[in-house]
C-alpha cells in the first residue's frame, strides 16, 4: 500500500433545501484496499458516492484522485479517469442482450484508451471480449444467460451485470451501492470471490453496505456516517464497536 | 369442456440472440431475404406499375418523403428516447434553405439538396442543442415550439418571400429521376439506420434511451451522443425538407406545415414503433388512405381518426411487429 492515498475525500459538504444530507466528510482511500461506507438509512452514503462520481455538484470541498483535483468535474469525465460506479437501483440497458450491455463501457473513449481489449477496432472484438468478462463475473458463457435480454434476467445476474459494467471500463476505483442488498445468501457468497478478485486485481473498492457481516469479510477499512457526518473510521471491528455508531444504529439510552 | 390455448414456437433459424441465424438451405436465405426483397422490389416497381396514373405517382414521393420523416422520429423516440415532434421545423429549413441556396444563390439542384441537407442538419442540431438536458414530454414541446416559431419570424418580418413564399426553385430534370432519388435514398436511410442501431455506437444511444445514467457512469458524454442522434434524424429531416421544395418547386410557409410532425408520429403508431421499417409500412398504409378519403371531403378526417383509434385500440403494438410475429412463429393449439 502505497502512501500517497488514492482518492482523498477532504471535507465534502452537500445540502438539498434545508436538509443537510453531507457535512464536512472527509476520508482517504488508498490503493488496493477496499473500503466501507456504513450507516443507517439517509444518512448520507448514496450521496456521498453522487457528489465523488459527479453526478450531483458539491457545496463545498474538494475531491483529489491521484492528487488531481476533481472537484466539480462532469460524471463522464470523472468516470474516464477510472472512477466507475454501480447503481442503487439497478437499471441495466434493458432492451439490450446481457453481453451487449457491456459495448456500451467498451466502446467508452477510456476502455478504447486504455486498450481494455484485444484487436483492433473491429466489430466482433467487443462482442468477445463482452462474453469474456461475462465468463469472469459469474454467467455461464455456453448457457442462454450472456445472450437474454437484460430485462429478463434474475436480480443476482443484475447485480452481476452492474459490476462487470464497471470492470469493461478497467477502472482504478469501484464504488459499489449496495451490491448485497436483495441477494439470497447464496447469491453473496457467489459474489464474495468476485469481490475478491477483484481487490487482487489491483482495483480499489469503496463498498456501500447495510449487509455489515459480509461487508466485514472483505473490508480492509471502515468509515460510519450518521445524518451525513462522519463518526467513526478505522479497523471493521473496532468502528462496529464504537459508542456513537452503536448508537446510530441503535438509538441511544439517555432521552 | 376441453380446453384450448394457443402456442406459440420460435422457427429454429435463430441462434441464441436477436439477428443471428443459422442458415443451411436456399429455402433458409429466402424465407430471411422474402420480406426484404418484398420492400425492395415493391417501393422500386411502384412507379412503374402506376405508370397509367400520374396523380397516384406522386402519391408515392409524399409518400416516401412521409416515410424519411418517421424514420428519423422512430430512430429518436425508440432508440434514442427523444420524443421529438420536430418533423416540421427540419422539413422547413432543409426547404427553404434548398430553396434559398437554388433561387438566391442559382446553385444547380444536385448541389442545392446535399448543401440543404447538410446545413439544415446542423442549423437544427444547434438550435435542439440548449434543450437535450430537457427529457420526454418538456422536450417534446419545445421542438414542436420551433416550427411554430419560425413561420411567425417569417410572416412578420416578411423575409424569405414572406407569406408568399420563395418561387422559381428547380425542378427535377425529369419524373424519374424525381421519383427514384427519393425512393432509392429512403431504402438506402432504411437499411443504413438498421445497420446502424446494432452497430457498437448504435448500442451506446439505445443505452442512453435505457439509462443515461449508467452511460455517465461509463465515462461517455450524453450530451455529445444525443447531438450525434440529432444530427442523424435531422439530417433526413432536410433532405426531406429540400426535396419537397424542388418537387413544388416552391418553399414556403407550410414546408413549416405541423402535418410534418403530426403523420409521421402516425405512421410510426400504425407501422409499429422502435422497428425502424415499422415507420415506413405506417407511411405507405397512411398517406394512400388519406388520398382515397379525400373522396369524402372534409369528412375524411373523422374517417382517417376513427381507423387510427381502431389500430391504436386492437393492434396497439403496430402492424411491423403483429407481421414479424406472424412470420417468424408457428401457431398451433394444444389442450391445456
Amino acid at each position: 500500500m502505497s502512501d500517497t492515498p488514492i482518492l482523498s475525500v477532504k471535507g465534502i459538504s452537500k445540502s438539498f433545501g434545508g436538509l443537510q444530507a453531507l457535512l464536512d466528510v472527509s476520508f482517504e482511500v488508498y490503493k488496493g484496499e477496499v473500503f466501507g461506507i456504513i450507516g443507517p438509512n439517509g444518512s448520507g452514503k448514496t450521496t456521498l458516492i453522487n457528489c465523488i462520481t459527479g453526478f450531483i455538484k458539491i457545496d463545498a470541498g474538494q475531491v483529489y484522485f491521484k492528487e488531481k483535483n476533481i472537484t466539480g468535474w462532469k460524471a463522464h469525465k470523472i468516470a474516464h479517469e477510472g472512477i466507475a460506479r454501480t447503481f442503487q437501483i439497478m437499471r441495466p440497458y434493458y432492451s439490450l442482450p446481457a453481453f451487449k450491455n457491456l459495448i456500451i463501457p467498451l466502446w467508452s473513449p477510456r476502455a478504447r484508451k486504455t486498450g481494455g481489449w484485444r484487436g483492433g477496432g473491429k466489430h466482433g472484438d467487443r462482442d468477445t471480449v463482452a462474453v469474456d468478462i461475462l465468463e469472469e463475473i459469474g454467467f455461464e458463457r455456453d448457457s442462454r444467460v450472456p445472450y437474454k435480454i437484460a430485462s429478463t434476467l434474475p436480480t443476482g445476474y443484475q447485480k452481476r451485470l452492474e459490476l462487470a459494467r464497471c470492470i469493461a471500463m478497467r477502472p482504478e476505483i469501484i464504488f459499489c451501492d449496495e451490491v448485497f442488498s436483495g441477494l439470497s445468501m447464496s447469491e453473496i457468497a457467489g459474489m464474495l470471490p468476485l469481490i475478491e478478485k477483484m481487490k487482487s486485481d489491483g482495483i480499489t473498492l469503496i463498498m456501500v453496505e447495510h449487509r455489515l457481516r459480509e461487508l466485514f469479510r472483505v473490508a480492509n477499512r471502515v468509515m460510519a456516517l450518521n445524518f451525513g457526518e462522519k463518526i467513526a473510521e478505522g479497523e471493521p471491528l473496532t468502528v462496529i464497536e464504537d459508542k456513537r455508531v452503536k448508537e446510530a444504529y441503535l438509538g441511544s439510552e439517555e432521552v | 369442456m376441453e380446453m384450448m390455448r394457443k402456442e406459440r414456437i420460435d422457427r429454429g433459424i435463430k441462434v441464441r440472440t436477436e439477428g443471428i441465424y443459422a442458415i443451411s438451405s436456399m429455402r433458409e436465405i429466402l424465407y430471411l431475404l422474402g420480406p426484404r426483397l418484398l420492400l425492395i422490389v415493391g417501393l422500386i416497381s411502384l412507379p412503374l406499375v402506376l405508370e397509367l396514373a400520374p396523380y397516384w405517382k406522386r402519391v408515392v414521393n409524399i409518400m416516401c418523403v412521409y416515410s424519411l420523416i418517421a424514420l428519423s422520429f422512430d430512430f429518436l423516440a425508440n432508440y434514442v428516447g427523444l420524443v421529438c415532434l420536430g418533423g416540421a421545423f427540419f422539413v422547413g429549413v432543409g426547404g427553404y434553405l434548398a430553396a434559398i441556396f437554388n433561387v438566391y444563390l442559382s446553385f444547380p439542384i444536385y448541389l442545392s439538396i446535399p448543401l440543404a441537407t447538410i446545413c439544415g442538419a446542423i442549423f437544427c442540431t444547434l438550435l435542439i442543442l440548449p434543450c437535450l438536458p430537457l427529457r420526454g414530454v418538456y422536450f417534446a414541446i419545445v421542438t414542436l415550439m420551433y416550427p411554430l416559431f419560425f413561420t411567425r419570424v417569417i410572416e412578420a418580418l416578411n423575409i424569405l418571400g414572406g407569406t408568399n413564399g420563395i418561387t422559381g426553385v428547380d425542378s427535377f430534370p425529369n419524373q424519374y429521376v424525381e421519383q427514384y432519388t427519393i425512393i432509392i435514398i429512403t431504402l438506402l436511410f432504411l437499411f443504413g439506420m438498421r445497420r446502424f442501431v446494432n452497430q457498437d455506437i448504435g448500442l451506446v444511444l439505445r443505452g442512453v434511451k435505457d439509462n443515461d445514467q449508467a452511460v455517465r457512469a461509463s465515462g461517455i458524454s450524453i450530451a455529445y451522443m444525443k447531438t450525434l442522434a440529432v444530427f442523424i434524424a435531422s439530417f433526413m429531416g432536410c433532405f426531406a425538407g429540400a426535396y419537397i421544395a424542388h418537387l413544388y418547386m416552391w418553399g414556403g410557409l407550410s414546408l413549416f406545415a405541423l402535418d410534418f410532425s403530426i403523420i409521421p408520429i402516425a405512421s410510426v403508431v400504425i407501422g409499429g414503433g422502435g422497428t425502424l421499417v415499422g415507420a415506413i409500412i405506417g407511411s405507405v398504409v397512411l398517406v394512400p388512405l388519406s388520398e382515397i378519403l379525400r373522396a369524402f371531403g372534409t369528412f375524411r378526417i373523422v374517417i382517417y381518426c376513427i381507423i387510427l383509434t381502431l389500430v391504436i385500440v386492437f393492434k396497439s403494438e403496430g402492424l411491423m411487429i403483429y407481421l414479424q410475429r406472424k412470420y417468424h412463429q408457428f401457431e398451433r393449439w394444444v389442450k391445456v
